[in-house]
């Protein structure tokens, strides 16, 4: 029987909130974050990162997300190597504050531990040998944080599927836009926005698929504008978090009143899927979307 | 109008100066005379030279000024005729938004405009300038029916951020800014977007998809009011003026990485000193780009729209040592 008394792994995601992350027992059980029940890590990885007990829906990387949504094999990555440049110069650091690292000290960290350039994975692949360019964000980058490059991934994800006439998915994943970037992130909500009625218009579909969390600035432009919305349950998705509204309006919101479930009783998507249904999900969209 | 910021000090003791001085009338002594024209030629000198080096959060200060121009002054200013426009037709009518048709001069505009509020009850009435998702739809309908008459439109900014509460998540405050984003940036009229005061981050931009974004000159435009950026990036927003400085929030930083315009100047020691000086700089500048624009067909509108925003961003190619495939 495993003891209760293990210190959590802590992972900082740079610049976000510091959240506690998968107590690991050796390397053979984890303990899901909701429930607190041990998982065998075995069984947790064959159950898609799903807890068996409580089926809360653990928070993927861009490769574990596509490797359970595409065709083995079928996934051809896009610009691969865009990276930021850290276009403000953000140097400055207040000098009593115990993080000294710069932007660029930021994102050179971030990129040794997650294995990519930013928070987003693009590129093309098929589904059930159907064809689709997508783009799939990854919140173990500096909190999935939307500047440049996933704004430009993102936008160029689009335009090869105007230029190809197929399918565009994305999937999203952001604490909000990176604010070490300034006005160049805020203008990604443009610039995909832009690409995106420019879709509308080519008459092509677009699958927008939410998860734990989407927010702020990338809700508030590409995830929202989905000609079809799917989140996985329990997912945190709004503009503003609840715990920002809490401090603004000095008011209690209970846990986990702002998610999947909540919002598309307001209207605002069209299916909460479980992950393990993702994937037939999007056979069956891109069936009924496709041009016969 | 009192120099009350605290970075405008000086120009308060000099205006107190000049203030005693002028109240002995007749009774000046010859020195006190010279003293007082002293002081009165100083007092401009001195307030030119403090506004031409406004730090970061120096201006923040000047761009949230009490007394600052709002929309709804710029209006009564600018133009004539102002309709205004209500409701979203789905289910309220937001006060951060004013929106309606005008003639400027001779010509007939479509305005959308963000208001804030002058005193306790306007704050409230104009939820302090931050838009609802009512707000944004209202103003989507308004462009869209702008679109079918043929109308330019004028958007004026002036917001911390969109509106922060609950009942905003319930009706989609999130969808509705992406679908005003995605909406306005294929309108087939010419748009002029200016930022008056804040340009507070996604709630700003809900209305600043334009062809042209003017900034006046002690305007501010930013991902995030200072104080939010503060605590995202240092979890303390004690540290709001670093952020303002480190995101480079100024127009003229902004107009320096090229992501406005042009800079509209402001009468010396801010909008708030001259506000018709300041709409007459606004209604020139908003003029000349409207005839500019005039001159292109729809299609070269919208693709040089398109494009204004298409390549807005920074990044470059990395040397990756092999792919890393699924």
């Amino acid at each position: 029987m495993v003891k209760e008394a293990v210190p959590l792994t802590e992972q900082v995601f740079s610049g976000k909130e510091t959240k506690p992350v998968l107590p690991i027992v050796g390397n053979i059980a984890v303990k899901c974050t909701k429930c607190k029940e041990i998982l065998y890590t075995r069984d947790w990885e064959k159950n898609l990162k799903v807890c068996s007990r409580c089926d809360h829906h653990f928070r993927l990387t861009a490769r574990e997300r596509i490797a359970l949504l595409v065709d083995p094999d079928s996934f051809i990555e896009t610009d691969a190597d865009l990276a930021s440049t850290d276009p403000l110069h953000f140097i400055i650091q207040p000098p009593s504050h115990s993080d000294q690292r710069t932007y660029a000290e930021k994102l050179e960290a971030e990129q040794n531990k997650t294995g990519l350039t930013d928070a987003v994975v693009s590129g093309h692949a098929t589904i059930e040998a159907m064809p689709l360019v997508l783009a799939v964000m990854d919140f173990h980058f500096m909190g999935g944080s939307m500047g440049s490059v996933v704004g430009e991934k993102i936008t160029r994800t689009i335009e090869l599927g105007i230029e190809r006439r197929i399918p565009v998915l994305v999937v999203s994943t952001s604490g909000g836009a990176r604010m070490q970037e300034g006005l160049y992130a805020l203008m990604q909500m443009a610039k995909t926005s832009a690409a995106l009625a420019k879709l509308r218009e080519a008459q092509i579909p677009y699958f927008s698929l939410l998860t734990d969390p989407t927010t702020g600035g990338v809700s508030a432009s590409f995830a929202m504008l989905g000609d079809v919305i799917l989140a996985e349950p329990g997912a945190l998705i709004c503009f503003t978090g609840p715990r920002v509204i809490e401090q603004f309006m000095h008011i209690k919101i209970p846990e986990n009143a702002v998610n999947s479930e909540f919002v598309l009783q307001h209207g605002m998507l069209d299916a909460v899927v479980h992950r393990r249904d993702l994937r037939p999900t999007l056979t069956q969209l891109l069936r009924l979307y496709s041009r016969a | 109008m009192p120099y009350d910021l605290e970075f405008e000090k000086p120009l308060a003791e000099l205006e107190k100066k000049i203030a005693n001085l002028q109240r002995k009338g007749e009774r000046l002594k010859p020195e006190e005379r010279f003293q007082l024209q002293e002081a009165e030629r100083e007092l401009p000198r001195r307030t030119e030279e403090i506004y031409k080096h406004l730090s970061s959060w120096q201006t923040v200060l000047v761009a949230r000024h009490k007394d600052r121009p709002y929309s709804l002054d710029y209006i009564k200013l600018m133009c004539e005729d102002f309709f205004e426009l209500h409701g979203d037709r789905s289910c309220g009518d937001d006060h951060a938004i004013v929106a309606g048709p005008a003639k400027l001069d001779n010509q007939t505009v479509m305005l959308v405009c963000q208001q804030k509020g002058r005193d306790m009850k306007e704050k409230q009435f104009r939820n302090l300038g931050s838009p609802h998702p009512e707000g944004y739809r209202k103003a989507e309908r308004v462009m869209q029916q702008a679109e079918r008459f043929n109308m330019p439109i004028i958007s004026l900014i002036d917001t911390s951020g969109a509106s922060v509460a609950m009942m905003d998540e319930e009706r989609g405050q999130a969808e509705a800014i992406a679908s005003i984003l995605c909406v306005m940036s294929r309108l087939s009229v010419p748009i002029v977007a200016a930022i008056i005061g804040e340009g507070g981050s996604g709630g700003a931009l809900g209305i600043g998809i334009a062809d042209r974004v003017l900034m006046l000159e002690h305007s501010i435009y930013s991902v995030a009011a200072p104080e939010a950026a503060a605590s995202i990036i240092w979890r303390d927003s004690a540290y709001a003026q670093y952020a303002a400085e480190g995101m480079r929030v100024k127009a003229c930083e902004v107009h320096k990485l090229g992501l406005v315009d042009q800079i509209v100047p402001e009468p010396s020691g801010g909008a708030h000193r001259n506000y018709q000086q300041t709409a007459n700089n606004l209604k020139e500048a908003i003029q000349r780009h409207l005839v500019d624009l005039k001159q292109l067909s729809v299609d070269e509108l919208l693709e040089n729209r398109y494009q204004k925003f298409r390549t807005i961003g920074k990044y470059t190619r990395l040397e990756t040592s092999g792919a890393i495939t699924t």
